[in-house]
């Protein structure tokens, strides 16, 4: 029975034992000069693991009685969520270096947080959703202010931790409501009372604080204050990791609980989760438009791309989900390259990362303008890039289950949104270089992170290289 | 007789005052930590009361994780808080304003 369990939970036990042990290793020997090898190793397990748990069958099984549950939809996240965490890890590895920022713990903090979102992905319980939460968040508190001498990192941590502790909360509240009303903290047990209609007021209370306290986690509108400010103060390494892989899983966490929780009573959470779509559209799109900051307006850009994530949720049915999970994909290749490039937006030695330093970018460099340009139209969902099909994917699953007008929202938005990823472009091709443009050049790891993610975003039209059709069939194992 | 509704009540009042406590607080980043502390000790009578009630041993293990797990948080949340300190020499709430938001 035991011997069972641990076999199904070994790709997460073996990465925490991983991470204890190098933790360890590193702070009995040679600290932080094992900062970079342990970097390209925790990406090397990653990797391992992605591959492994891609590879482990296609069988759903649950262990611990239902608190963690295996099955397609967990292993399609956790392999986006670590193929993610690697390529960041690498990607960075370098900037942290050269900014004397490569502590070793930077690595084993990102491999315990991956830890919490393989947890939360496959939470089968309350509890075990809290735990994998937490685990993530409090790893991910201690990164945000990793350049602990510099006033701007230690605040992006200080509000990261007060508003993330804030929703653990809410969303604690909400799972004890749950818990009483329900009778038992398994997803599986919370489904059979939880019908269309017949839901009690407790219930209904319960499942708005969790939609909240999630809500906060993915940084949709009206629960995303913290995200500028973090995104902005965090070195832009940290950044980039949490423009990617930590969406992933809370997003991922979000479709489990609305689906196995509560998936008999689609209607009474479609309307909230469709509430949340709107304004997070229009939030992302329309905030966006003032900021001179590149990560800040990446922050307004992701609160967007997250709205666009819950429309397909929102849709409350499988293609709903496959349609989510297609467009998580896309958006956490996307930010790959983009980061990529902003990670190397230096002047004079002296990293600059306001928006005014890419002016006359096309003159000086082609390449990575045009690799910018493709991202940002992509970003933008403008067809024929890949961007585009994943806006499209959600769109019509919202059209087909009955939300045409929030569809239309959608679409509204992203013409306002597009706004600002041409603005852009436009500078990169149109503007005059001033004093603030950036003159660095980009090592070769971030060059092919750039360049291989604009380059999927073109490739990628012929046949998504086969994600939608995995994005359907993860989708067909949570919704049923 | 105190009742499930009477335990729920004083949770429910808790719980409002720990997210007054972090939103009106003007002075002192301490006083949110006390205020994140009792949103949780809020939730964990919440626990235990519906533990009790429906005679489920279920709630009573989720508060030994959520104090567990509220140890945990005050110590990053601490500790962050000296950085804090040592780089701007203030921990008053109106002074965390590096960046507009």
């Amino acid at each position: 029975m035991t011997a069972t369990d641990l076999a199904i939970v070994l790709p997460e036990v073996f990465l925490a034992l991983f991470a204890i042990g190098s933790l360890l290793f590193a702070a009995y020997t040679a600290k932080d000069d094992l900062g970079p090898a342990l970097t390209w190793a925790t990406a090397a397990v990653f990797v391992g693991i992605a591959g492994w748990v891609a590879l482990s069958g296609d069988t759903n099984r649950t262990a611990f009685n239902g608190m963690f549950i295996d099955d397609g939809f967990a292993r399609f996240a956790k392999v986006v969520v670590l193929l993610s965490g690697a390529a960041v890890l690498v990607m960075t590895q370098e900037f942290l270096t050269r900014r004397g920022l490569m502590k070793f713990e930077y690595p084993l903090l990102i491999a315990l947080a991956t830890v919490g979102m393989m947890m939360m992905v496959s939470a089968g319980d309350l509890m075990a959703l809290y735990m994998g939460l937490e685990l993530q968040s409090l790893a991910l508190y201690v990164v945000a202010a990793l350049r602990r001498d510099s006033p701007r990192s230690t605040e992006a941590g200080l509000k990261y931790f007060v508003l993330g502790a804030l929703s653990s909360g809410m969303l604690l509240y909400g799972a004890s409501l749950v818990y009483g009303f329900a009778g038992t903290t398994q997803f599986a047990g919370i489904i059979t009372t939880a019908d269309e209609g017949g839901m009690s007021i407790g219930l209904l209370i319960g499942l708005v604080f969790v939609i909240s306290g999630l809500a906060f986690k993915v940084s949709a509108a009206p629960f995303h204050m913290w995200t500028p400010d973090v995104y902005e103060g965090s070195p832009t390494a940290v950044t980039a990791f949490f423009a990617t892989a930590p969406k992933v899983a809370a997003m991922a966490l979000f479709a489990r609980v609305m689906h196995d929780a509560f998936g008999n009573a689609v209607g009474d959470w479609q309307q909230i989760v469709a509430f949340l779509a709107v304004i997070s559209m229009f939030l992302g799109a329309i905030a966006a438009i003032g900021q001179k900051d590149m990560k800040r307006l990446m922050a307004y850009s992701s609160i967007a791309h997250m709205g666009y994530a819950l429309v397909g949720l929102a849709a409350g049915t499988e293609k709903g989900v496959s349609a989510m999970l297609l467009y998580m994909a896309i958006y956490v290749t996307m930010n790959i390259g983009t980061f990529a490039f902003i990670l190397t937006m230096e002047r004079d030695g002296v990293h600059a990362t306001s928006i005014d330093g890419v002016r006359g970018l096309s003159k000086r460099e082609p390449i990575k303008a045009l690799a910018l340009l493709v991202l940002l139209f992509s970003l933008a969902g403008v067809p024929p890039m890949v961007g585009f099909f994943g806006k499209f994917a959600v769109l019509t699953a919202a059209v087909d289950a009955g939300l045409g007008w929030l569809a239309v929202a959608g679409a509204v938005a992203s013409v306002i949104g597009a706004y600002y990823y041409l603005r852009l472009v436009y500078f990169m091709y149109f503007g005059e270089e001033t004093d603030a443009a950036i003159d660095g050049a980009m090592p070769t790891v971030q060059w092919g992170f750039l360049v291989a993610s604009a380059a999927l975003m073109i490739l990628g039209i012929v046949n998504l290289f086969g994600v939608d059709g995995a994005a359907t069939l993860a989708a067909i194992t949570l919704v049923n | 007789m105190i009742g499930l509704e009477h335990y729920l009540s004083v949770a429910a009042a808790l719980f409002v005052i720990g997210i007054f406590g972090i939103f009106l607080n003007r002075k002192n980043v301490i006083i949110i930590l006390m205020s994140i502390e009792l949103m949780l000790l809020a939730v964990n009578i919440n626990l235990v009361a519906f533990s009790a009630h429906l005679g489920d041993l279920v709630g009573q293990v989720f508060t030994l994780f959520v104090l567990t797990v509220a140890a945990a948080e005050a110590a990053i949340g601490l500790a962050i808080l000296v950085c804090f300190f040592r780089t701007r020499g203030t921990i008053a709430v109106e002074d965390v304003n590096n960046m507009k938001g």
